[in-house]
């Protein structure tokens, strides 16, 4: 069963035409998508419908079935807790005066839904599973490498249990080694916990390597969607070939 | 004699830290090298240090023959006839490159002004051509400024302008880092294309092994600032020699086969639309 899904969602500026146009996508438990495409094709804007920061000027937005009412504070409360996010840019993400096990335990006060005791063991729990060691909640920000806190922030996303994580460009910041590191982290969260992952990315190379299916977004449309080998190894339209014959290759 | 010849460069930060270490390579006339190296490598310092653009607060050290010209310590009245006709950057943000309040076109007029002294006619068709050099409609793209244009265009636009007095030694740093993939495939195009018709010589600077393999012939493997192996593009990526370049050879390739083996529509939920 889907967990976070678009139907037919458009969505249009005041003044202007619609930047996202009839998407429709389902993310279900322990299922990963890439969201591929380039600038200006509406991943943003496709993140913040699913993230529920704006509604959709037509179609919806469900979570667990339902459909997404901003103003119903139960839902949405439930909705933050199951629905979080990773950014792009691990330097400008965690606030560079707090500790790491203040920084990872604010979802946990912003949602009420530890503290004390239990806080502190839910986050030992996040940032071990991150794969960073215990003597980080003590440091802060700066003294962690790009990859680190890239970690930092994952593990701040999955402090509360969330059955499906946004990733906006997670590793598009990083060198190749870390980069491979974060998205090992994220694989093994999809695959323990049954954590649905949706990643947005430029890069098809880190969606080959992390996301089952793909979905190609160009002008703010579904241009095609399928099985990630499947568009790699035979994309049916001109402009995932496009893509696709773009990616720079080793020799 | 090498067009451009680094032998023991060392930058160092006014504080004592050490951005560039004992550093020697060489780039010959119409030859391709490409550095390569992750965040803090030292690859950007050194195309810096290169053509005399350090910060002030950054130390050089060791010798930069630039067209046998030493760069290293030379006063800027020294280098500036040397930029441009010697050599030229493009940088990874054209943005930065690129004065936001003056038009394109004068842009690349001023260069070709101040090396080759054109002006009037002479020089508007210059600008024409120099837009035409890099596959922009001329005409509508001089009377541009720069935030008129997509990521592309004005890297193109950067491009004319480091191409404009015809440098012997193009310097490109990660050019391409910014731009959307099929972008970044075009402007490689362009690179590839102009450097072989003008017979220049690249230096090729990026963290992205699949791209530097792309464009250059021999490499330079920088880690924190140290060159820890040089060779032939196909040698260093089918049989690094050193941990660090084989740690980062076995990273690109692990990424660069997930491509061919990502998985196909059989086990994925829901796909099944095979064709």
């Amino acid at each position: 069963m889907s967990l976070l899904e678009l139907q037919g969602a458009s969505f249009a500026y005041r003044r202007g035409g619609p930047v996202v146009h009839d998407v429709s996508l389902s993310l279900g438990a322990g299922e990963s998508i890439g969201l591929v495409g380039e600038s200006g094709a509406g991943k943003s804007t496709i993140l913040s419908l699913l993230l529920g920061l704006s509604a959709p000027t037509s179609g919806e937005v469900l979570f667990d079935g339902i459909p997404l009412a901003r103003r119903d504070r139960t839902l949405m409360r439930r909705f933050r807790s199951s629905v979080q996010t990773v950014f792009q840019d691990p330097y400008s993400s965690l606030d560079p005066r707090q500790r790491i096990d203040r920084i990872v335990a604010e979802p946990l006060r912003s949602l009420g839904i530890a503290t004390g005791d239990d806080a502190l063991e839910r986050v030992a729990e996040a940032v071990a599973s991150v794969g960073l060691e215990r003597d980080a909640l003590r440091r802060f920000p700066h003294e962690f490498s790009g990859g680190q806190r890239q970690r930092i922030a994952i593990a701040r996303a999955i402090v509360c249990r969330p059955k499906v994580l946004l990733a906006d460009e997670p590793v598009s910041g990083l060198d190749v080694t870390t980069r491979i590191q974060v998205i090992d982290v994220l694989r093994r969260l999809r695959d323990e916990t049954g954590l649905a992952l949706l990643m947005v990315s430029h890069d098809f190379t880190s969606v080959a390597a992390l996301c089952e299916r793909t979905v190609v977004l160009k002008d703010g449309r579904v241009v095609e969607e399928g099985a990630t080998g499947s568009i790699l190894s035979s994309p049916t339209t001109d402009y995932a070939r496009s893509l696709v014959a773009a990616i720079p290759r080793l020799p | 004699m090498s067009l451009l010849e680094v032998a023991g460069l060392s930058v160092r930060t006014r504080d004592g830290a050490l951005l560039v270490h004992d550093l020697s390579f060489s780039v010959d006339a119409g030859e391709r090298v490409g550095l390569i190296g992750e965040s803090g490598s030292g690859k950007s310092v050194t195309s810096l240090a290169v053509t005399g653009l350090l910060d002030a607060g950054l130390d050089a050290r060791g010798s930069v023959l630039l067209d046998g010209h030493q760069i290293v310590g030379a006063p800027d009245r020294m280098l500036r006839p040397l930029r441009g006709p010697c050599a030229s950057i493009v940088f990874q943000e054209p943005l930065t490159a690129l004065d936001p309040l003056m038009r394109v076109g004068r842009q690349i007029a001023e260069p070709i002004t101040r090396h080759r002294g054109l002006r009037g006619r002479d020089l508007t068709r210059a600008v024409a051509e120099a837009l035409d050099a890099v596959a922009l409609p001329g005409e509508r793209i001089a009377r541009s400024y720069p935030h008129e244009l997509s990521g592309g265009q004005r890297q193109r636009v950067a491009i004319a302008i480091a191409l404009a007095a015809h440098p012997r030694l193009l310097i490109a740093d990660e050019p391409t880092t910014a731009l959307d993939v099929t972008v970044q495939n075009e402007i490689l195009d362009l690179l590839d294309h102009l450097v072989a018709e003008r017979d220049m010589a690249l230096l090729f600077i990026s963290h992205d092994l699949a791209v530097v393999s792309r464009m250059a012939q021999r490499v330079t493997v920088l880690e924190k600032g140290v060159a820890v192996e040089s060779g032939s593009v196909g040698d260093v990526i089918a049989a690094p020699a050193h941990a660090y370049t084989q740690r980062l050879v076995a990273s690109a390739r692990l990424l660069d086969d997930a491509l061919d083996s990502a998985p196909s529509s059989s086990n994925s939920p829901g796909g099944g639309d095979d064709a």
